[in-house]
């Protein structure tokens, strides 16, 4: 994930990623106010903006913009690079989705996606994205300290002096 | 001063592994004159490698060599262990409890049990004390000797108030080999949290920064790391010679040795007499018993979490400085043999909660779940398991390593004792937080990460196991098992501690040994 000022040759769309009719022939997604973008090299446009819905589709959480999941995507694409076998898992994941109600997955309805992402969670892509997304969305450290997990603490000195035993609220009996 | 041995060098003693038990007992024979050699599958890190991030530290230590798990494992990573300098002391929690006087005796305690292969073990709680106090002074353990218990974290406070609502009485911050004051050339734990990546402060007992150091400065110690062991080798007598293991290029060399011992931990120690096999031991050394790979114990275990009304931040401070034991008693009117314990446990960061809580589960409600993350608490319910004959470690017959060494396929099933102590443990835990108003509670299944135990069992008959008392082999006199491996049956205490003290009443037995030019 880049966070490059736009480039007006690979812009792509500018509204979001619940926009309907996203997908174009390239491999650059922005965000709507321009604040991030994803560049992809080995999955095309559509397959990035399936998987970085699907992503939030699994772990939603309003709290968190699109750049948390668009990090999942980028690292699903880095080691899709030199893995044919995963490229081929992701296109096959996509189209398998896509066709399911006869139009695109992402411009289903939110119930209905999460309808067809029932039937194919026993496979080997919804396995492998979940995964992907579990590591790379609650991995990054940002994440983790949005919701608690407050990460490495030997260079703080750990908790001996912050509170591993500031709990106020058990009762007395 | 850190020495080199020769590799024709046969006066030496050879150690495979550095773990609990090969470190300790490296040390213990290096400090009574005795030259060993210490050949170590995994790399020499130094505690500056040790950083507070899991996914980072389970690469680095992690035994990531291919097994197979059959059974009720995980296929592509049946369990999980160390691979490096301190081997699974580096991961280990810290918990250092001893056998109960019963668990020496199970097979006259708890009866004939259709489905378990029982064994008393052939040395008692009263033998074993002596060791048990030596190994507790080594270790540092806090809660005895006069050596002060840690402060409770959140995590523990949460379960301590709960245990005292449903009635139990024997709660306590644990007898931790974690230090509360700073002791032996180790600090005070920070309460960093991370126990099980490695303690970046070595708070912690590790044999990679006190027995391993400890040993080189006699000068009769030479650690070897990046050495796998493949064979052992033997004589026409049938006592074993050396040991041929890979270098870190991958070639193979021969240590000469006047005894081995092996300390592999459960599956790279009954591997290793596997794949040792000859004309004249046919089923791999040391197993005329036909025992070497059997009887692989691994604790029941199981997780509780709970979200709790208030925050706990169950990652701060030491994570298993927490113990109940009022369940720990043999109990057969609660419906199984045996008995458990309930340790403070943390979560493993959010993506570790994310996978485990409850398993393939997504969608607003998971995620709803996830989010609560500073609400949790939990804890680990670690137990008695039963021997069986069938749940064990076999060479695959085709599939090889790197080395050439066949790949391990280790089988594992519940007995159905197992599964009564696993559901009445998950009540047990779920009612410690209920009674403080959790909002949910999960029941985790076992997780990769656990004890290992038996596959080497020691045996007053030879027919009956590997090894004897001190871990020797009934079959080869110069030939002893130093690990986990050698555990009749498996108690429902963490095992390091037990591990340790073997050790060292080892060391004591193979010095007099041969001292005595009887080995």
């Amino acid at each position: 994930m880049k966070a490059n000022a736009p480039n007006r040759r690979e812009f792509l769309c500018s509204t979001g990623f619940v926009a309907a009719g996203l997908a174009t022939s390239g491999s650059v997604i922005f965000a709507p106010d321009y604040s991030w973008a994803l560049s992809t090299t080995a999955i095309d446009a559509h397959t990035a903006q399936t998987l970085l819905l699907m992503a939030r589709q699994l772990f939603p959480h309003d709290r968190l913009g699109d750049q948390y999941y668009a990090a999942v995507v980028d690292a699903v694409d880095k080691q899709a690079a030199s893995d044919a076998a995963l490229r081929k898992l992701l296109a096959d994941g996509v189209a398998r989705l896509d066709g399911a109600r006869g139009i695109r997955w992402v411009e289903l309805s939110n119930g209905a996606r999460s309808a067809v992402l029932k039937t194919v969670e026993a496979g080997e892509f919804f396995s492998t994205m979940r995964t992907a997304t579990i590591n790379n969305l609650y991995g990054n450290p940002l994440v983790c300290r949005f919701f608690g997990f407050e990460g490495s603490s030997v260079e703080h000195g750990g908790y001996i002096n912050r509170g591993f035993d500031d709990i106020g609220w058990l009762p007395n009996s | 001063m850190a020495k080199a041995f020769d590799l024709k060098d046969d006066s030496v003693v050879v150690v495979v592994g550095s773990g609990a038990g090969g470190g300790t007992l490296s040390n213990e024979l290096a400090q009574r004159g005795i030259d060993v050699v210490c050949l170590e599958a995994g790399p020499r890190l130094d505690i500056t490698n040790i950083v507070n991030d899991n996914g980072t530290m389970f690469s680095r230590l992690s035994w990531l060599d291919k097994r197979i798990g059959t059974g009720d494992l995980n296929a592509a990573l049946p369990l999980w262990v160390c691979k490096t300098v301190g081997g699974t002391t580096v991961h280990w929690a810290g918990a250092s409890l001893r056998f109960q006087e019963h668990e020496f005796r199970a097979r006259t305690v708890y009866g004939n049990i259709p489905g378990a292969n029982l064994l008393d073990w052939p040395i008692t709680l009263q033998e074993l004390e002596p060791f048990y106090a030596r190994a507790e002074d080594k270790l540092g353990v806090t809660g005895t000797h006069n050596i002060p218990r840690l402060p409770g974290n959140n995590n523990f406070k949460v379960m301590a108030a709960g245990a005292k609502r449903v009635g139990y009485t024997q709660v306590h911050t644990g007898n931790m080999a974690i230090n509360a004051e700073s002791r032996d050339g180790r600090p005070a734990c920070q309460q960093i949290g991370f126990c099980m990546s490695g303690c970046a402060i070595g708070a912690k007992w590790s044999t990679l920064y006190t027995e391993i150091p400890k040993a080189e400065s006699t000068g009769h110690f030479e650690i070897r790391p990046d050495s796998m062991v493949v064979k052992i080798n033997h004589d026409a007598s049938g006592k074993v010679t050396g040991v041929v293991y890979a270098d870190k290029s991958g070639t193979l060399q021969e240590q000469k040795a006047r005894v081995v011992c092996v300390a592999g931990n459960s599956v790279e120690t009954p591997r290793l007499l596997l794949n040792s096999e000859s004309s004249k031991f046919p089923n791999g050394l040391a197993n005329s018993s036909g025992q070497v790979g059997r009887n692989y114990m691994r604790h029941m275990t199981g997780t509780v979490y709970a979200i709790m009304p208030g925050r706990v931040n169950f990652d701060r401070g030491t994570q298993m400085a927490g113990i109940i034991k009022d369940e720990s008693r043999h109990d057969p009117s609660r419906g199984f043999a045996g008995g458990y314990e309930m340790e403070t446990l943390p979560g493993f960061g959010l993506a570790g909660v994310a996978s485990n809580t409850i398993a393939g589960a997504w969608g607003p409600g998971y995620a709803k779940v996830i989010e609560m993350y500073d609400h949790f608490a939990g804890m680990w319910l670690v137990g008695e398991d039963l021997p069986q004959s069938g749940n064990g470690v076999m060479l695959h017959a085709t599939e090889k390593d790197k080395h050439g060494m066949p790949v391990p396929v280790v089988h594992f099933k519940d007995h159905a004792n197992d599964i009564a102590m696993r559901n009445h443990a998950y009540k047990a835990g779920t009612a410690v937080y209920q009674s403080l108003g959790a909002t949910q509670v999960f029941e985790l299944p076992p997780f990769p990460s656990t004890h290992n135990m038996g596959t080497c069992r020691q045996s007053e008959k030879a027919q009956d196991g590997v090894c004897n008392k001190y871990g020797q082999a009934h079959d080869v006199a110069n030939l002893l098992i130093s690990d986990g491996s050698q555990f009749t049956t498996g108690g429902a205490e963490n095992p390091t501690l037990t591990i340790v003290a073997l050790a060292i009443r080892q060391a004591e037995y193979l010095a007099n040994q041969l001292s005595k030019k009887e080995m």
